[in-house]
């Protein structure tokens, strides 16, 4: 379902070297749910082509990265050859949002929320509050990185923002949905993390012996159910 | 059984050529640091270029070889013994059941690569056998060797009841010569940003901090051109990034996928072999470099690794070097 579609060639985002084997495409320079959503519009077009020189296809916030298989022709300037390629396809400008819904259980407070009380503090709300306000975002994987199958989400609601730790904790459990600053995410294994946690699910964020080994996929929609909740 | 670990070494991790497909989920490269030693020691004991070898960071483990193997040992160099024999690096080494294989300290460079003839089994994960210690996937358990793990190779008809050192060797000059200062080729941030002048104009030095993940150096404080308001961006390999601290961090195999900081630079690929081999307290200087500078120093190495593998073929009858 395309809300605004304009053709366009030469409405390609601005496209630069990242590397020697890869090409960075930049629609902006903010974390804002539109060019973002630019970004997974675009990328999608692109993975329903994927060319065999196209290794990955990387998106961010506000920027798309290209990774080219460039050992295949060791003599030709594939980054030069991918741009050529990149403006000649007839790709639509779009903002439709053709991600999954994915609905992920969450167990508030409690050792699963250690942060939880300092975050209703901090937004001068109760616990209950807190929880109902983070259970009714909804929520869009900008993008997966830090670690595998992380998800950095956009949606969370400015009252609930919070700026990290100043010190990260040693050992946050796997599962661990947190707050830093105005971005939400979901740890998928143990280990430092400086966001402040307030709750946790047992669902598996990333299993490498899974098909597809992450739980989310940049461009998904993700909403947070209270496992409170009957 | 095979291989079995005594001693695990400081940091000795499988690795192949790494992984591709995956960055979209957060997967980052892995592979090899020193692809060029990777490759050139598979390529002695017969295997393709992309079979799984050991990487040695600084100190090896102590090996107990179950069976006998031809193994290479190349990268650093490295004080390595079989059974009390001094094993040299750079060709293949027949080395009977029962002999034990001990990896001590680089002398020389900071990471050494053990290949066996047959490639070590290892299950693929993502599409490579690569340890990746961040996700705690591939190699074995996702995780550096401990004392106690065993490694298997496949069965290779290897008879010998002694070591046998062939009296030849390979020489992996230019890429890696210890007495000459390192020096990495610098691609611009971007076609329209240049590099910070102060990179090129000091002479860094290696810090301690420094692991798979990325090279950390001290030399003087750069000033980030526009530190505030960095989202998140794809990075890769090779990426030289300039935290708020203003001391810059070359990106390794192991870095994540996205970063924050500024990226003031791209160490061009020739060059990672000579990067992975730099240990702490050890200098490092910057030049700049054009892209078609960087693709002809690629394509030279190429050439070189080629040439070195039509030459292992031709001393070793029988063994296969079909990349």
């Amino acid at each position: 379902m395309a809300i605004v579609e304009r053709a366009t060639a030469d409405q390609l985002p601005a496209i630069d070297r990242l590397g020697e084997d890869a090409l960075l495409l930049r629609f902006g320079d903010a974390i804002d749910a539109s060019t973002n959503a630019r970004v997974h519009a675009l990328s999608r077009q692109i993975a329903r082509i994927r060319p065999a020189w196209l290794l990955d296809i990387v998106p961010a916030y506000a920027t798309l990265a290209l990774f080219l298989d460039i050992d295949a022709h060791p003599d030709l300037d594939m980054q030069a050859d991918a741009i050529g390629w990149l403006r000649r396809q007839a790709f639509v400008e779009s903002s439709s949002d053709e991600g999954r819904l994915v609905r992920i259980p969450v167990r508030y407070g409690g050792d699963d929320g250690p942060d939880l009380a300092d975050v209703a503090a901090h937004a001068g709300m109760t616990v209950a509050d807190v929880v109902a306000l983070h259970a009714s975002g909804r929520y869009t994987v900008a993008m997966l990185g830090f670690a595998p199958g992380f998800p950095y989400l956009l949606g969370l609601d400015k009252t609930l923002a919070m700026p990290r730790l100043a010190t990260p904790r040693l050992h946050v459990q796997a599962g661990s949905v947190g707050i830093g600053g105005e971005q939400a995410g979901i740890y998928p294994r143990s280990g430092p993390g400086g966001w402040r946690i307030i709750g946790r699910t047992s669902k598996l964020l990333f299993d490498p012996a899974r098909e597809p080994p992450a739980l989310l996929a940049p461009g998904d929609r993700v909403e947070f159910v209270s496992a409170a909740d009957p | 059984m095979s291989l079995r670990v005594l001693a695990p070494g400081l940091l000795t991790t499988i690795q192949d050529l790494g992984r591709t497909g995956s960055r979209h989920l957060g997967v980052g490269r892995a592979g090899a640091l020193d692809a060029y030693s990777h490759s050139i020691a598979n390529l002695l004991v017969g295997n393709r270029v992309d079979a799984a070898t050991l990487e040695i960071n600084l100190a090896g483990p102590t090996l107990a070889c179950t069976r006998a193997a031809v193994i290479a040992v190349c990268g650093a160099d490295i004080e390595a013994r079989i059974d009390g024999q001094s094993l040299p690096g750079w060709r293949p080494v027949r080395v009977p059941a029962g002999a034990t294989v001990s990896l001590g300290p680089c002398r020389n460079g900071a990471r050494a690569y053990l290949a066996v003839a047959g490639g070590f089994t290892v299950a693929s994960v993502l599409g490579s056998a690569s340890t990746d210690l961040r996700g705690g996937f591939g190699g074995v358990h996702g995780r550096a060797l401990q004392r106690g793990d065993t490694l298997s190779f496949p069965p290779m008809q290897v008879a010998t009841d002694a070591v046998r050192i062939p009296g030849w060797w390979i020489d992996p000059s230019p890429e890696l010569q210890w007495d000459v200062p390192a020096v990495a080729r610098v691609l611009p941030p971007s076609d329209s940003e240049p590099s910070p002048h102060g990179l090129f104009a000091t002479t860094w030095r290696i810090t301690s901090a420094s692991n798979r993940q990325g090279l950390r150096m001290e030399g003087r404080v750069l000033a980030p051109g526009d530190s505030t308001g960095r989202i998140s961006e794809p990075v890769a390999p090779g990426t030289i990034q300039l935290p708020a601290d203003g001391r810059p961090i070359v990106l390794l195999a192991d870095a994540q996928t996205h970063g924050g900081y500024p990226r003031i630079g791209h160490v061009i690929r020739a060059d990672w072999p000579r990067l992975a081999q730099l240990r702490p307290g050890e200098a490092l200087r910057f030049r700049p470099c054009t892209h078609d500078e960087a693709r002809q120093a690629r394509l030279d190495q190429a050439r070189r690794l080629a040439r070195i593998a039509l030459a292992i073929t031709a001393r070793s009858p029988g063994a296969k070097a079909d990349r």
